[in-house]
C-alpha cells in the first residue's frame, strides 16, 4: 500500500480529518506557550514592579480604549539606537501585570514604554488636547474631550477585583480603599495621599490636569503616561539575577 | 391557526430555536436595565430587537411553509442557496464599507485634521473597524459564501440543517455589528485583530460551532467517497479558528452587566497568545480558506483539473502544520525569551516552501488554458490573486529573519506587507470568486459585463501597486531613518522627522486605496445588474468531479 493510498483514510472520514488537523495544529501552540508559564526569563520578579494604583489603571483602560497600542508601541528593543533614544530596554517583569499586554506592533508614534517623567504633566495636557499646538509636524489626533470626561469611578474596587482573579496581587487593603486612592492621587494636599503611596511605592500624587475638583479622564491618562517604565530603578537593577 | 394544516407540525429546530430566542429577548432586556454603561446598554436592546425579530421571522416562516424544502428534486440534489446569497450580499456591503474605513485612516495619516478631535472618528477607533471589516466582515462573508457553495456541490447533498445555515450566516453578521459598533463607542479588549469584547465572543463561539456543525455533517451525509481537498482547507480554517479564538479571548468582566473585561492572560504569556492567535488568523482565516477557494473555483473557471493532487496533500499537511509555529516572528528583540523567536523564524522560512506548493498547485492548473487568461478578466483576477499570495509569501519569510525584521518592524514595511497580501491575495481572490458565484446561484448565463470586470481589475491593480510602493519605501525610509547616526555618533534624526518624512508617501497610499475602492464599486455595480437584468440559465451547471 503505497502512501498515497494510505492517506486516503483521512480522504474518506472526516472524523478522522478533523482529529488528524487538531493533531497537527496543536504541537507548536503547546511547544511555544507552555514553557512561558514557568520558565524563569518570563516569570522573573523585578524590584519596584507594582500593579497600577487604581488612577493609573484607569488610565490605561482610556489608552485601550482610544486605541493608543495601534500606533505606540511599549517595548524597547535592545538595539542600540533604541536604547539611546528610548532608554534602557524593556524587561518582561515591567509588563507583568499588563491585561492585555501593550507591546503594540507599530510606531507610527514614538515607544511609550519609558516616556515617564519624561514631561511635565502641563506638557500632556496641552499635547493631549492638541498634539501640533506643541508639535507642529504631529499626525496624532486631538483628544480635547478627556479633560471634559469626568473620570466614571463607580465600579473601581471590581475592577481591582476581576484582575486580582485573573492573577494580579492586589491586596484586601488596596481593594478596600479603592475607590478612595482614586481620587487621594489626584490631591497631593488630601488625607489620603500618604496612605495611597504606602500602598503602592513610588506613586505620584499631583493634580496631573491641574483643574480643581474630581478626577478628570485626562487625569487618568497623564498619571498612567507618567509612570510608565519608571518602578525599576536600573542603577540598582541586576540583570545577572535571573541568568541560569 | 388557520394556516397551518393538520399535516405539518413545528420541527425541533423551529420551536426549540424560537424558544431560546424568546428566552434571550427577555434576558437581554433585563441587561439592557441594569447596564453599566451605554455602550452595553445599546448592545443589549440591539440584541433583545434581533431576539425578537428572529422570533417572528421563525414563526411567520412555519406559518408560509407546507413541507420543509426537499433534500433532492427529480433525483438531484435541492442546493440551499438562500443563506450563500444573503452571505455574498453580506460580503459585497461589508467589502465596501471596509475599503471606505480604510481610505478613511489612510487620508488621517496624511491629513490629522481629519479626526475632527471626536471620540468615535478617531484613528485608533476607527483602524480596528477598517481591519475587522474588511479581515472578518468581507472575507468571512466570502468564506461563509463560498464554503456553503463548495461543499454541497462537492458533496452532491443539500445542505445540513434547514435553520442552522441562516444562523450561522446571519449570527456571524449581527457579531459583526456588535463589534463594530462596539469599536466607535471605545469598546475594546485592546488585542490587535481580536478587539471584540467578552460578550462578542461569546456570541461568535456559538456561531462558529454551528458553523462547524452544519460544514460537519454535510461532509458526512456525501454522496461521493472522497472529500475533495477544498473541503480540507475550509476544514482546517473552521477547526483551527475556534481553537485560535478560545485561546487568545478568554477574559473575566467585571460585571455581567457591563462591557470593559480583563484577559486571563498576562505580559509575555499574553503577547504570545495573541501572536499566535493574530499570525494564524493569516494563516487559517486568511490563507488556509482563500485557499479551499482557490482549488475549487481556479479549476472550474479554467475548466481543467488540479495540476496535482498528491501537492496539494503534501503541501496541506505542511501548511497547518508549519504555520502555527510562526507567530513569535511578531515579537523579535522583544522580551519574549529568544529560544522562542528564533523557532518562530525558523518555521516561518520553512513555511515559505508550502505557501509556494499552494501557489505551483493553483497556478499550474492553467496548464493548457494559458490563453483564457487574454479573453477571460475573471480568470486574470482569480490567476494574480495566486501570484500576489506567491510574493507575500516570499516577502513574509524574508521579514521573519531577525536582522531583517531589526529594520521593518515598527514601520510601514509592515502595513505594505499586509497589503499586499490582503488586497492582493486574499481581495483578488474573493473578487474572482464572488464573480464567478453570482451568476451561478442566482441562475444567470453570465455576468452583465466583462468589460466592467476588466475595468475593476486594472484600477484595483493599480491601487494596489501605489499602495505596496509607497509602503516598501517609507517603511524602510523609516526604519533607516531612526537607526541612522551621524559623524560624531549622535542619533541624526528626532522621530518627528521621521513623521514628516512619511507625508508624500501617506498621500501616494491613499490614493492606491482610493482606485481599489472605485474598483469595487464598479465590482457592486456589475453584480447588482448581473442579477437585475442578467438573462436566466435554462440548465444549471454540472458539479465538478471530485479528483480520485
Amino acid at each position: 500500500m503505497s502512501f498515497w493510498q494510505r492517506h486516503q483514510v483521512f480522504e474518506k472520514n472526516s472524523i478522522i480529518l478533523v482529529i488528524g488537523i487538531l493533531l497537527v495544529i496543536a504541537i507548536g501552540g503547546l511547544v511555544e506557550i507552555t514553557p512561558l508559564f514557568y520558565l524563569k526569563s518570563t516569570i522573573e520578579a523585578v524590584d519596584g514592579v507594582r500593579p497600577y494604583t487604581p488612577l493609573e489603571l484607569a488610565g490605561r483602560n482610556i489608552y485601550v480604549r482610544e486605541g493608543c497600542y495601534l500606533c505606540h508601541s511599549q517595548m524597547v528593543r535592545p538595539l542600540r539606537d533604541e536604547v539611546e533614544r528610548y532608554g534602557h530596554f524593556s524587561l518582561a517583569a515591567e509588563s507583568m501585570y499588563d491585561h492585555p499586554f501593550q507591546w503594540g506592533s507599530k510606531r507610527t508614534g514614538p515607544d511609550l514604554a519609558r516616556v515617564g517623567n519624561k514631561y511635565s504633566d502641563d506638557w500632556h495636557v496641552t499635547h493631549l488636547a492638541n498634539p501640533r499646538a506643541i508639535v507642529p509636524q504631529s499626525i496624532m489626533p486631538g483628544y480635547p474631550f478627556l479633560k471634559e470626561n469626568e473620570l466614571d469611578a463607580n465600579n473601581v474596587a471590581d475592577h481591582l477585583k476581576t484582575l486580582r482573579a485573573v492573577g494580579v496581587p492586589y491586596t484586601d487593603d488596596q481593594i478596600a480603599n479603592a475607590a478612595a486612592d482614586l481620587k487621594a492621587q489626584v490631591d497631593p494636599d488630601g488625607a489620603g495621599a500618604e496612605a495611597l503611596t504606602k500602598r503602592y511605592p513610588k506613586a505620584v500624587v499631583r493634580n496631573f490636569d491641574g483643574k480643581a475638583g474630581a478626577p478628570t479622564e485626562m487625569d487618568a491618562l497623564v498619571a498612567y503616561l507618567q509612570m510608565l517604565g519608571t518602578l525599576v530603578d536600573f542603577k540598582i537593577y541586576n540583570e545577572k539575577a535571573n541568568l541560569r | 391557526m388557520s394556516a397551518s394544516s393538520s399535516t405539518k407540525s413545528m420541527t425541533i429546530g423551529e420551536s426549540g430555536l424560537s424558544l431560546t430566542f424568546a428566552v434571550t429577548a427577555f434576558l437581554c432586556v433585563f441587561a439592557a436595565a441594569k447596564a453599566l454603561d451605554t455602550a452595553f446598554a445599546f448592545h443589549a436592546s440591539l440584541a433583545a430587537a434581533a431576539s425578537a425579530a428572529s422570533v417572528f421571522f421563525i414563526l411567520n416562516r412555519y406559518f408560509e411553509r407546507r413541507e420543509l424544502p426537499p433534500q433532492e428534486i427529480n433525483g438531484r440534489p435541492n442546493y440551499n442557496l438562500g443563506p450563500i446569497k444573503f452571505a455574498s450580499f453580506m460580503a459585497m456591503f461589508w467589502g465596501i464599507a471596509g475599503f471606505t474605513v480604510g481610505l478613511i485612516i489612510a487620508s488621517q495619516l496624511a491629513w490629522p485634521a481629519l479626526n475632527f478631535d471626536l471620540p468615535w472618528t478617531s484613528f485608533g477607533r476607527l483602524r480596528p473597524l477598517h481591519t475587522s471589516a474588511v479581515i472578518f466582515a468581507f472575507g468571512g462573508n466570502v468564506l461563509l459564501a463560498t464554503s456553503f457553495y463548495v461543499v454541497q456541490r462537492t458533496c452532491r447533498v443539500r445542505l445540513a440543517g434547514d435553520l442552522a445555515p441562516w444562523f450561522v450566516v446571519i449570527g456571524y453578521n449581527f457579531f459583526i455589528l456588535i463589534a463594530g459598533t462596539g469599536y466607535l463607542l471605545g469598546v475594546t479588549e485592546g488585542k490587535e485583530y481580536a478587539e471584540p469584547e467578552w460578550y462578542s465572543d461569546l456570541w461568535l463561539t456559538i456561531v462558529w460551532v454551528v458553523y462547524l456543525l452544519v460544514f460537519l455533517v454535510t461532509i458526512i451525509k456525501r454522496k461521493e467517497p472522497h472529500i475533495f481537498v477544498a473541503n480540507w482547507f475550509y476544514l482546517a480554517f473552521i477547526v483551527t479558528i475556534a481553537v485560535l479564538h478560545l485561546g487568545n479571548n478568554p477574559a473575566l468582566p467585571v460585571s455581567l452587566f457591563g462591557s470593559k473585561s480583563y484577559i486571563a492572560w498576562g505580559g509575555v504569556q499574553d503577547a504570545m497568545f495573541q501572536w499566535w492567535y493574530g499570525h494564524n488568523a493569516v494563516g487559517f482565516f486568511l490563507t488556509a480558506g482563500f485557499l479551499a477557494i482557490m482549488y475549487y473555483f481556479i479549476p472550474k473557471r479554467a475548466e481543467r483539473p488540479i495540476y496535482s493532487y498528491r501537492l496539494s496533500i503534501i503541501h496541506f499537511w505542511a501548511l497547518i502544520f508549519l504555520y502555527i509555529w510562526a507567530g513569535p516572528h511578531h515579537l523579535h528583540y522583544t522580551a519574549l525569551p529568544d529560544w522562542t523567536q528564533t523557532l518562530g523564524m525558523t518555521f516561518s522560512i520553512m513555511l515559505w516552501m508550502p505557501s509556494w506548493g499552494g501557489m505551483i498547485n493553483g497556478l499550474m492548473t492553467l496548464s493548457g488554458a494559458w490563453d483564457k487568461l487574454r479573453t477571460d478578466p475573471v480568470l486574470r483576477m482569480l490567476v494574480v490573486s495566486v501570484a500576489f499570495y506567491g510574493m507575500s509569501t516570499f516577502e513574509g519569510p524574508m521579514m521573519s529573519i531577525k536582522v531583517v525584521n531589526s529594520l521593518s518592524h515598527y514601520t510601514d514595511w509592515t502595513i505594505g506587507h499586509v497589503h499586499s497580501g490582503a488586497l492582493g491575495w486574499v481581495g483578488f481572490v474573493s473578487f474572482g470568486a464572488l464573480y464567478c458565484l453570482v451568476p451561478w446561484i442566482w441562475n444567470r448565463k453570465g455576468l452583465y459585463s466583462l468589460k466592467l470586470v476588466n475595468w475593476h481589475f486594472w484600477t484595483a491593480t493599480l491601487g494596489i501597486v501605489l499602495y505596496i510602493s509607497a509602503m516598501w519605501v517609507s517603511g524602510i525610509l523609516q526604519g533607516l531613518m531612526w537607526r541612522s547616526y551621524t559623524a560624531l555618533g549622535f542619533l541624526e534624526y528626532s522621530f518627528i522627522e521621521t513623521v514628516e518624512a512619511m507625508h508624500p508617501f501617506y498621500i501616494i497610499r491613499a490614493a492606491g486605496g482610493a482606485l481599489f475602492l472605485i474598483g469595487s464599486l464598479i465590482m457592486a455595480y456589475n453584480l447588482w445588474m448581473t442579477v437585475r437584468v442578467g438573462e436566466e440559465e435554462v440548465q444549471s451547471p454540472v458539479a465538478l468531479q471530485p479528483a480520485e
